[in-house]
């Protein structure tokens, strides 16, 4: 199975790289950006079909390696 | 003092701390590779060196965090052993949940190489009795994630109970932006675990032991801890 763990800075996390890719996208002139944040996207590949086995597992890997929940929010999503 | 330095695929100062340990200590520190799974005995002080373990992949100190040695460290640490951590080493304590907090990257995005002043907050714990309350301190700073966060409850709970240790200031002890390098709140440079017993610095003491090279201020932590464990024994 396939699946993919989004790991996002909390709001209120001043976020330096998100403000350097902002000032970035205006110096190209492309207007309208209001606002950057930068986050991380994990692709991971599952073995076995059981959907909530997945989920949980993947819950386990977020909370204790792949984000930092002092500052990030993670979203799980298990894609089949 | 019978001194345990930490090696992780990737960290680069653990010569240095190495060696100033033996300079201060007369003892040769035990070099500990990250897959052991306990630290020698008898080890008095665990010391986290400086570097970019694992590339600083996911996060600084992430991954190191997460290897064998530091469950060993994690018992130590629980049971009132020393533990120095020293920039990668303060990261690394902060991802092993032995100090509250994270790193973020500098606020001006720079990697900042340079001597900073420290302003040493509090004299009489095991890291600080070498130094005099209010003391200032030259020391080199090698990093470009030291901007030191938490949330206000933590930062509250630690400016509470006297938990900073070091802070960034100027050289006659102002505490201002300007002097603050990496944008750390509070101008936090260096904080103890609730029991006092871990340590987390992002400035390099152990580069400024030697008059050869330049200022000694380092000395006088390291000199603490081999007085504070002379006097323990």
């Amino acid at each position: 199975m396939k699946a993919r763990v989004t790991v996002t800075l909390k709001s209120g996390i001043l976020d330096p790289q998100g403000k350097a890719i902002e000032g970035a996208l205006r110096s190209l002139g492309l207007a309208g950006v209001s606002s950057v944040r930068q986050g991380k996207v994990f692709d991971i590949e599952i073995e076995g079909g059981d959907h909530d086995k997945a989920e949980a597992l993947l819950k386990q890997a977020a909370d204790r390696l792949l984000a930092n929940t002092v500052i990030e929010n993670y979203r799980v999503d298990v894609l089949g | 003092m019978k001194a345990a330095v930490l090696v992780f695929p990737g960290i680069n100062r653990e010569r240095d701390m190495a060696r100033t340990l033996r300079l201060i200590s007369g003892r040769e520190a035990a070099m500990v590779w990250h897959a052991e799974r306990e630290l020698p005995p008898g080890t008095d002080l665990v010391v986290i060196p400086g570097g970019f373990s694992y590339g600083d992949y996911l996060r600084c100190g992430a991954i190191a965090a997460r290897s064998p040695i530091m469950d060993a460290v994690r018992a130590y640490a629980g049971n009132g052993g020393l533990v120095l951590g020293v920039c990668n080493g303060f990261q690394i304590l902060c991802e092993a949940g032995l100090l509250p907090g994270v790193l973020m990257r500098n606020e001006n995005m720079r990697f900042i190489c340079r001597d900073v002043y420290l302003r040493v907050e509090r004299s009489g714990t095991p890291f600080t009795r070498g130094y005099n309350a209010g003391q200032m301190i030259r020391v080199p700073v090698a990093h470009g994630e030291g901007n030191y966060i938490a949330d206000g409850e933590t930062i509250s709970r630690l400016e509470g109970e006297g938990r900073v240790l070091f802070r960034y200031s100027s050289p006659n002890g102002m505490i201002d932006p300007n002097w603050n390098h990496n944008g750390a709140i509070n101008a936090i440079a260096g904080i103890v675990n609730e029991g006092g017993n871990v340590l987390g610095l992002m400035p390099h003491p152990e580069n400024h032991v030697e008059a050869v090279i330049g200022p000694t201020d380092g000395r006088g932590l390291f000199a603490g801890l081999v007085d504070h464990l002379a006097k323990a024994a």
